[in-house]
């Protein structure tokens, strides 16, 4: 059989028992054994290559990847009375081509591609798109987290009047929380993505978009995340990026507000951008009222250990050992462990390795005074992690870290409000 | 109309689209059943966009219709699921589905592909609620004989079923979720048919193999057909949705007049020097004290252009009940606009004098034609640009595209014919290898041939040849054996004829006998064979029970007004005898006769003659040897 290349034009002459069938097209990147080929109809199939003569019958020389633009471009025409919005990519994709001949779909991050597939942005603001990491969000790690803060302060300091990040699902809510932490913004920074692809008629990827780029817009000068509202094309919430969690593996509305209410809604009109309006629930920071400002310095090495019933004690050990310098505990109901994880609560906190405890109820106040266990924890110096969600409470050790070490320093900045992550106020508040 | 098919070159291509009977459907595990839309649950609304790229090579006027953004709005239900609301991704190609499409494939005579993939095809009507119809290529190079010749099966696809539209309301549709994803078998023919009476063959062939597995949905809805038909010097054109077999002969003839006639209208136009004005005007004065409705409801907003040479050519009826004219509306329609014109006005309200005032307006002589739609500006100019292509369009060629089946048997305009270019890979589904040993399987357990089972029903049944042969190539064959196997004192010979003859004469009363289900058949053969009511009375039953599916047989029995009871037909019959005693001894033994004509008046069709005949030969000899 002669050697077949991805891109070739060949003719698959197989026998069966009536006869010999003749199948003709493109040959396909494939995983299995057998030989893909894209039909003239637009079908794909797969050929076993026992039995079969291949034959190639055109051959077309592959182009080199097309042009990969990094960004910094501006509209072709500014429009004065637009404001500057940048769009900061770290993966997630807003946008997105498919190749039909070979079936690839290839995201799209260069501004020209991003206002042609949601051509609605470039009516909003002057667009300009930087690329930052082209990385799925599950491969997000605490130094990129710095890296993405610092270009969201220079995009500020440069002038841009609202920033988009476009962010894979995932692990937005630590994106949004670590630059909550991070920036002290005076403009909106607004987290956008979607659950359902950009390649797909019904993706939420352009709604969610348009929507986020009329939040980059508004007076509300705080991180946030804006994705859909509901299962339908009807609105999206304007979540504060501290109080906000992925909660669905696949819907639309799979971000919803913990302990807390959106800080807005956006409502979406396909046919009129004009008629997008916001509405606000609560009250929130206003464009200009703070000084810009960057903490970019993370302590990465903390870690968020889920507590489960009969959990060895040992766990804890082990990542001190590992040299972990403030670790956050997901315990149950109001923030227990085991009495057998108490003794080393005690000692971590000894030796100066702050321990938060968290609920994997998710919902609801930590609250360590009702119950003896809880007692004990709060001898054993625990730090209450309040109303604050297990990976925000995270993300923030590591921002309290980054600035110092002092326990005692450590425990009020944990305990203090720094960007909307405590709440203090919960309807369903601590029992006594 | 006499078509000589030879000469005009006909070439036509079916595709059907049968729904399989799987527990669950293609891509989840929901129920494949319908629900009644008042069971809805839930209901959200979506938006689709595609890009240019994405749907493929479209005409001018598809993407106008595209510009203007519909809202699609979606009823869910407790037996529909996330991967429905597009929240969720597909699960894995059911397996049960490809073991079926397998079988029809072998039946076909079709070659499987030994991977199949799945692909997404755009489709941005809402029908689907991500944007795309999912469809898998199973098989390729099939074949079915005709008596008129070979004729190919070219491709047998996998793929969803649709969402159900069940409203439009101005810029929103409304869309049920219980049909999307039901598994269907989508089997496209080469064009090989070269007559209507051909292509209603092959569809009925292919519709009888289909069941003849057992495994697809009946009633109506759970099978559609799509014809192609191209004609020497015409065009490629694909009428869809034709839900009655009985209609395909019918359609494709009448595509084939109504692409001579246009052939005709255009040599005319060209002949008469036609030309299209693209000046639009404003009409609207000349109505402000019309009382035209149409006009009225339209806030009297007229618009118009002025077809040079077109006088007449409107109102050419080109197919039934379809003039030139009615092409050029369904081009208004969608945008949601009616259009009038000065072939057919006037009429709608509108009065002479506002007709010669419109074409005062433009200066139009008698040779030409004037064009309104009633609709404010924006609307109003976007539908007549529309139809002003299609009117160009006419003058240079027919063009190729989709239509809608209509009822009659004509069509409408529906869109143009999709591009080539609209599928790509669907990775949420991964390639399925098709099993050689779950082929050689299912091979060996195919449903017998024709030819088999005719010669079975002859020794088993006592058929003579003409019936066997009926019912062995009839769809209800399976029917009639789970019958005869169930009552074995029916005679064979009128369950045959009940299934064949009867049914077809109900149908050509126009009695719509597709919503019979076997149960009905099943119940009625029941209560036959225990003397529950005479055979003359069968296609009384079924009429009955196509109007009210719902009922039971015994009490569409009693509904219907047959005797069941015996002793109440003695007894009727006793009683007439004995009213006519005299009669009877005046006439001795040939009294039965005429009297069995005053019996029959009163128990036509509710008892079978022949017993009537018995008892009433009884009673008159009873009276005759009383003496
Ligand atoms: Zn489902």
């Amino acid at each position: 059989m002669m050697e077949i290349r991805e891109g070739d034009r060949i003719r698959i002459k197989k026998e069966t028992d009536s006869g010999v069938v003749v199948y003709e097209g493109i040959v396909m990147p494939t995983a299995s054994r057998n030989i893909v080929i894209k039909l003239d109809s637009g079908y794909n199939i797969g050929i076993r290559p026992g039995n079969a003569e291949v034959e190639v019958i055109d051959r077309e020389e592959v182009l080199t990847d097309e042009k990969k633009e990094r960004g910094g471009v501006l509209n072709k025409t500014r429009k004065e009375d637009l404001p500057i919005l940048a769009i900061l990519s770290t993966g997630g994709t807003i946008a997105s081509k498919v190749d039909y001949r070979t079936g690839a779909v290839s995201p799209q991050f260069s501004t020209e591609d991003i206002l042609e597939a949601i051509p609605e942005l470039g009516e909003i603001g002057n667009i300009r798109g930087k690329v930052i990491y082209s990385i799925l969000s599950e491969n997000m790690r605490a130094e990129y987290w710095s890296k993405l803060a610092a270009e969201v302060y220079n995009e500020i300091k440069n002038g841009a009047e609202g920033i988009i990040v476009t962010h894979g699902t995932d692990t937005m809510g630590y994106t949004a929380a670590a630059l909550s932490f991070m920036v002290q913004t005076p403009v909106p920074v607004v987290l956008v993505g979607s659950q359902r692809s950009a390649d797909r008629p019904s993706s939420d990827a352009a709604m969610n978009a348009i929507c986020a780029a009329k939040v980059a817009c508004s007076d509300l000068a705080e991180v946030v995340v804006v994705m859909h509202g509901s299962t339908s094309d009807e609105f999206c919430f304007i979540h504060r990026g501290t109080k906000v969690r992925k909660m669905h593996t696949s819907a639309r509305d799979a971000f919803q507000p913990i302990n807390d209410i959106p800080i807005g809604k956006v409502y979406y009109d396909t046919n009129d951008i004009e008629k997008i309006r916001l509405e606000f629930f609560s009250a929130y920071m206003k464009r200009g009222e703070k000084e810009l400002e960057l903490r970019a310095k993370l302590e990465e090495k903390c870690c968020l250990i889920k507590f489960y019933p009969g959990a060895d004690p040992a766990i804890l050990e082990l990542f001190i050992a590992q040299g972990y310098k403030g670790i956050v505990l997901e315990g149950t109901g109001l923030g227990h462990v085991s009495a057998e994880w108490i003794p080393g609560v005690a000692s971590a906190i000894k030796r100066g390795i702050p321990v938060v405890m968290t609920s994997q109820c998710i919902y609801g106040t930590i609250c360590d005074r009702v119950y003896d266990t809880g007692r004990d924890l709060l001898h054993a110096g625990i730090i209450e992690g309040e109303d604050m969600l297990p990976e925000t409470a995270l993300v923030k050790l590591m921002c309290v870290l980054g600035q110092t070490t002092d326990m005692e320093e450590v425990r009020r900045l944990m305990h203090e409000n720094i960007a909307g992550e405590i709440k203090g106020r919960s309807m369903k508040g601590c029992i006594f | 109309m006499e078509i000589d098919y030879h000469k005009i070159g006909l070439k036509a291509g079916l595709e059907i689209h049968q729904q399989l009977d799987t527990g669950t459907k293609l891509f989840c595990k929901c129920p494949t059943t319908l629900i009644d839309k008042k069971e809805s649950r839930f209901s959200f609304n979506r938006y689709l966009r595609a890009s240019k790229s994405e749907m493929g090579e479209v005409d001018e006027a598809a993407r106008e219709e595209e510009k203007y953004s519909r809202t699609f709005i979606y009823k869910g239900y407790d037996s529909t699921c996330l991967v429905e609301n597009d929240e969720e991704p597909p699960r894995e190609l059911n397996r049960e589905a490809i073991d079926i499409s397998l079988e029809v494939a072998l039946l076909l005579n079709m070659n499987p592909g030994d991977e199949i993939h799945t692909m997404r095809k755009i489709v941005i009507d809402g029908s689907n609620t991500c944007g795309f119809q999912r469809t898998a290529l199973l098989a390729t190079d099939g074949r079915i004989e005709t008596e008129e010749g070979l004729v190919r099966v070219d491709s047998l696809c996998l793929e969803e079923d649709a969402a159900q539209k069940i409203e439009t309301e101005g810029n929103a549709v409304g869309y049920s979720l219980d049909r999307l994803g039901i598994p269907l078998v989508e089997i496209g023919t080469a064009p090989d048919i070269r007559t209507a009476e051909q292509a209603r063959k092959v569809a009925e062939q292919l519709g009888m193999i289909l069941r003849s597995t057992g495994k697809v949905k009946r009633g109506l809805g759970t099978i559609r057909q799509d014809i192609n038909v191209s004609i020497e010097g015409g065009a490629r054109v694909e009428i869809k949705g034709v839900q009655n077999l009985r209609l395909i002969g019918e359609i494709v003839k009448n595509e084939i007049v109504r692409q001579l006639k246009l052939i005709e209208l255009k040599d005319a136009l060209n002949k008469r020097a036609a030309r299209v004005e693209h000046r639009i005007e404003d009409l609207s004065k000349i109505f402000d004290a019309t009382s035209s409705r149409v006009i009225k409801k339209a806030g009297g907003n007229v618009f118009g252009v002025c077809l040079r040479g077109f006088s007449g050519i409107l109102g050419t009826e080109i197919q039934p009940g379809r003039r030139f004219g009615s092409e050029l509306a369904d081009f208004a329609t969608k945008y949601g606009v009616g259009l009038m014109h000065t072939d057919e006005l006037p009429a709608y309200g509108i009065t002479e004098e506002e007709v010669e005032r419109m074409k005062r307006t433009f200066d139009a002589t008698e040779d030409d034609a004037v064009v309104v739609v009633a609709a404010e500006r924006e609307r109003a100019e976007e539908a007549l640009k529309a139809v002003l292509r299609r009117v160009e369009g006419a003058m240079r060629a027919i063009p190729e595209e989709t239509r809608r089946a209509l009822p009659n048997g004509s069509s409408a305009y529906m869109r143009p014919l999709p591009g080539a270019a609209r599928m790509y890979p669907e990775t949420d589904v991964p390639p399925v290898e098709i099993d050689e040993e779950r082929l050689k399987e299912i091979n060996s357990k195919l449903p017998e041939t024709f030819e088999h089972r005719k010669t079975r029903y002859k020794e088993k049944f006592g058929l003579n040849d003409e019936l066997a042969d009926k019912i062995s190539r009839n769809v209800n064959f399976s029917l009639f054996e789970r019958v005869m196997d169930s009552y074995e004192n029916l005679p064979a010979t009128l369950v045959v004829r009940t299934l064949t003859d009867t049914l077809a004469e109900l149908m050509q009363e126009g009695i719509e006998v597709e919503k019979l289900e076997d149960r009905h058949f099943v119940d009625t053969f029941e209560q036959l064979a225990s003397n529950a009511f005479a055979k003359e009375a069968i296609p009384a039953i079924l009429k009955f029970l196509v109007n009210q599916p719902e009922t039971s047989v015994d009490k569409a029995i009693e509904e219907i007004g047959l005797i069941a009871d015996m002793e109440a037909v003695e007894k009727l019959i006793a009683d007439i005898v004995n009213s006519k005693t005299d009669f009877i001894h005046a006439k001795g033994a040939r009294a039965v006769g005429p009297l069995m004509g005053v019996v029959m008046k009163e128990l036509r069709g509710k008892v079978d003659g022949k017993v009537i005949s018995k008892i009433l030969e009884e009673k008159v000899k009873e009276v005759l040897e009383d003496g």
